[in-house]
């Protein structure tokens, strides 16, 4: 078990060190350069130069890039280009809205997903499976901003329910920031959970087919308590998997959110930081989604060694 | 008055009539032997009286058990029936159980389900169950996993969930067949004991004749879905007057009329092995340490004449499957030397392997998994051909395939479809065909005919018997059957623990083992002639 947790570690380090890379070589190699975009068009050569020297623009490539990861491990993670003010107030005042926004969508997709998963199963071939695959295919096929716009036409301007967009900030009290985000997170997680659906209601009557099944239905469990019982767990391995992956569309996905609700999270600041090439911004906020990824998948590896026994021994 | 009643039951699944009109019974106390070769509709019949059939099954007749209708009962009446009044045990220990939870939470649901007892009553409950069945507490705890447990260790575990309720009636189906002969007598003992102490009704299903009639009182003989036969064990098989019982019988006692063994005197030997040792780095229990290191196979040495053929016999795990992967140069021996037609092969390039592959072939066990489903005949029998030196030309290759087909007693007409056309026995000829296209001098059959039916395997041994004789391949047959190695063998070499224990003259070994190995080998190896004569004395 140890073993198998360390290997997990040691490969998901790796990866955060090469993503680090990639992210820092991708950015130096875009068009553009902040200096002269800071100082607008008119400014002189020696000025930009100047403002190059004082950012540390023109040090040497690996000096730089080393600078910027130390920064990192020291959540040291410059000065925004654009605003002036240290990249890490920036994402920490974001981050209170993306992520319990993403935490949000996450759950509620698990927690459509599964029973509707285990209902298709249940009905396998029949009516009710029909209609909840139906209704997942939909899911899946229907890009998630054209949901949110219905979803704030439908609650927002003729239920009047909660807001169409924008937040008040946690000090505006809990409810009304959480019905804030509600919106938002009913869209991302929706067309996620169609997915997730789809993959556990097919995990399951793979896993209903398994010997032990049978062993389990001739001890006189009812058919539902067998599937509760037994099938559901064995067939959380496939749905971890894809649970894991998508929270990296999720993240995505909090870009294109955030801008449909004019919510201040990181997918919007990220968004404008690209299109004012505030490099700083861009990297910062990139790697800490990579980190975001890296460690969800690190989790839905340590949870695989939960959810199977036959784990635990492995390296 | 019996337990269980089943009159004139037929079952169809879609379009296909399954069983027609049986009619079987058991009596409490009673061990009912169900005999039948696969697709003759044994499982069905087991199914039916647990009620857990396909759903596209539809079953007419009556099938009554301790006065309920099976047929006509709700599902939650069967659901009370199942696991309590009915308990029953799978084929397949390695999959029966489940992967993620505890052989205790296994044993214990059933039990806590029916009696809506507390977790520890329960828990107290499955642990007597599991200590009369063979798995002290002591050192199977109940928190142990499936996984930690071996093949026979797990069928322990699905008769304890069986019988933990002490049900009335058991039905076993095929509950020995994926366990090697000396684990096999002791799951019958523990079965047969079972229902002596309990007075249970016993429902044992095979495919094995010797294996019912050592545990059957009364047996009934299926085929294709209808009974042939039904009775005393003693006079049905004493008398077989039925021709399909002789016929069952005469094919599971089948021997091949096999020329004696050329003498081999003065010739080089084929294969030479010395001092073969093959170990397994032991499983990490920290993370600086392994365990032991596991040795498979442990300083074999032996050797093999043309046209020879040897029976390597021993008990599962006892090392014969990795002994043959090294005589195959499919795995690397950690010590010790593989001399093939006098060339050393150890330690060899894939590249100079090559002619030695072209003159050694394999046969696995399993006639099902071991082609590709989406390439046809031809293309799968030619397959082990791009070893040759010069590769043929497309028509030379078709005739090659053609030849192979012939002499596995294939149609040419054959060798454009694909695998799931043929029958298990037609499959297994094509593995062989597979096998002796590129003219080999050595055969290796690792339980060639375990998952074939007695009268189709008794066609698979003739076909070897004959190629031996007319090809002069020679084999080594791994098996835990003594019956194949006594057909089919000159030599018999017993593998215990890695080592080869005893080695001779097959009737020699067979006849008077000098081994605690081969002795148990031998004591626990099913007989039909032996069962049979024990039968006659119990019954008169």
């Amino acid at each position: 078990m140890t073993a198998y947790l360390l290997k997990r570690l040691v490969i998901a380090a790796i990866t955060l060190v090469v993503a680090s890379m990639v992210v820092f070589a991708v950015l130096e190699v875009l068009p553009g350069d902040p200096a002269r975009l800071m100082l607008g068009m008119n400014a002189s050569a020696d000025q930009v130069a100047l403002l190059r020297n004082q950012m540390g623009l023109d040090a040497p490539l690996i000096l730089r890039y080393l600078h910027w990861v130390g920064g990192l491990v020291t959540l040291d993670f410059g000065r925004s280009y654009t605003y002036s003010v240290p990249v890490i107030d920036l994402v920490r005042e974001r981050l209170v809205v993306s992520l319990p926004l993403a935490l949000m969508a996450l759950t509620l997709s698990t927690a459509i997903a599964i029973p509707v998963g285990l209902f298709a199963a249940s009905r396998q071939g029949r009516a009710g499976d029909a209609i909840a695959m139906g209704t997942a295919q939909l899911g899946v096929a229907v890009p998630n901003f054209w949901f949110a716009l219905m979803l704030i036409y439908l609650f927002a301007v003729w239920l009047r329910l909660v807001p169409a967009g924008g937040f008040p900030g946690w000090s505006a009290g809990a409810w009304p920031a959480l019905k804030a985000l509600l919106l938002p997170a009913v869209a991302l997680a929706l067309p996620q959970a169609a997915i997730l659906a789809r993959v556990t209601r097919s995990a399951l009557i793979e896993v209903m087919n398994e010997d032990y099944i049978r062993t389990a239905r001739a001890k006189g469990l009812p058919y539902r308590a067998v599937l509760w019982r037994h099938a559901l767990r064995n067939a959380m391995i496939p749905v971890l998997t894809i649970l894991g992956l998508q929270f990296a569309f999720l993240l995505a996905g909090t870009i294109i959110i955030e801008n449909v609700f004019y919510l201040p999270g990181l997918g919007r600041l990220v968004f404008q930081a690209i299109t004012q090439r505030d490099l700083i911004v861009v990297e910062s906020v990139v790697m800490l989604l990579v980190a975001a990824v890296i460690i969800v998948n690190l989790l839905v590896d340590m949870s695989y060694a939960l959810a199977d026994p036959r784990l635990r021994g492995r390296q | 008055m019996s337990l269980l009643e089943i009159e004139k039951l037929s079952l169809t699944i879609g379009a296909t009539r399954i069983l027609r009109g049986v009619d079987l019974s058991v009596a409490p106390g009673e061990i009912m032997g169900l005999v039948g070769e696969s697709g003759s509709g044994k499982s069905m019949t087991a199914l039916t009286a647990m009620r857990l059939l396909p759903h596209a099954a539809r079953a007419t007749g009556r099938v009554t058990f301790d006065g309920i209708d099976i047929l006509k009962a709700t599902e939650d009446q069967m659901c009370a029936l199942r696991g309590d009044d009915i308990g029953m045990v799978f084929q397949e220990p390695m999959t029966a159980l489940n992967p993620v939870k505890t052989i205790g939470e296994q044993v214990a649901e059933g039990i806590r389900w029916h009696r809506r007892v507390s977790r520890a009553e329960a828990e107290e409950r499955a642990r007597k169950m599991l200590d009369r069945v063979g798995l002290p507490v002591a050192e199977f705890p109940l928190s142990r996993y499936p996984h930690e447990l071996s093949g026979g260790q797990r069928q322990r575990v699905v008769i304890a969930i069986a019988c933990a309720l002490d049900p009335k009636l058991l039905i076993a189906d095929e509950p020995t067949t994926a366990l090697d002969v000396v684990l096999q007598a002791q799951i019958l003992d523990l079965l047969r004991d079972l229902v002596a102490e309990k007075r249970m009704g016993l429902l044992l299903i095979s495919h094995d004749l010797a294996v019912v009639t050592e545990m059957a009182d009364r047996i009934t003989i299926l085929r294709g879905g209808e009974v042939m036969e039904a009775g005393e064990t003693a006079p049905i098989l004493s008398g077989q007057s039925h021709p399909y019982t002789r016929q069952l019988a005469q094919a599971s006692m089948h021997v091949p009329a096999r020329a004696k063994t050329r003498a081999a005197n003065g010739v080089a030997p084929l294969l030479e092995v010395e001092g073969l040792r093959r170990d397994y780095a032991g499983r990490r229990t920290s993370l600086f340490a392994r365990g032991p290191v596991i040795r498979a196979v442990d300083d074999v040495s032996l050797s093999i004449a043309p046209g020879q053929s040897v029976a390597l016999v021993g008990r599962s795990g006892c090392g014969k499957s990795t002994l043959a992967r090294m005589i195959l140069a499919l795995d690397k021996p950690t010590a010790g030397t593989i001399r093939f037609r006098g060339e050393t092969i150890t330690g060899k390039t894939e590249a100079q392997l090559r002619p030695a592959r072209r003159d050694m072939q394999v046969v696995f066990q399993d006639p099902y998994g071991s082609f590709d489903p989406r390439q046809r005949v031809e293309t799968l029998v030619a397959e082990p051909l791009h070893v040759l030196e010069k590769q043929p030309s497309p028509a030379e290759r078709r005739e090659k395939v053609r030849q192979a087909l012939h002499e596995v007693g294939l149609a040419v007409s054959d060798m454009d479809k694909y695998p799931h056309e043929f029958s298990g026995g037609q499959r297994q000829r094509l593995s062989i065909a597979r096998a002796i296209i590129t003219r080999p001098k050595l055969i290796v059959a690792d339980e060639p005919v375990s998952a074939l039916d007695v009268s189709i395997r008794a066609q698979v041994l003739d076909l070897f018997a004959e190629l031996n004789q007319k090809l002069g391949i020679a084999y080594i047959f791994i098996t835990h059957d003594l019956t194949v190695a006594r057909a089919m063998s000159d030599e018999v070499l017993v593998m215990h623990a890695g080592r080869i224990v005893e080695r001779g003259k097959t009737g020699q070994v067979l006849d008077h083992p000098q081994s605690e190995a081969a002795s148990a080998l031998v004591a626990a190896a099913p007989d039909l002639h032996r069962a049979i004569a024990r039968r006659m004395q119990e019954q008169g």
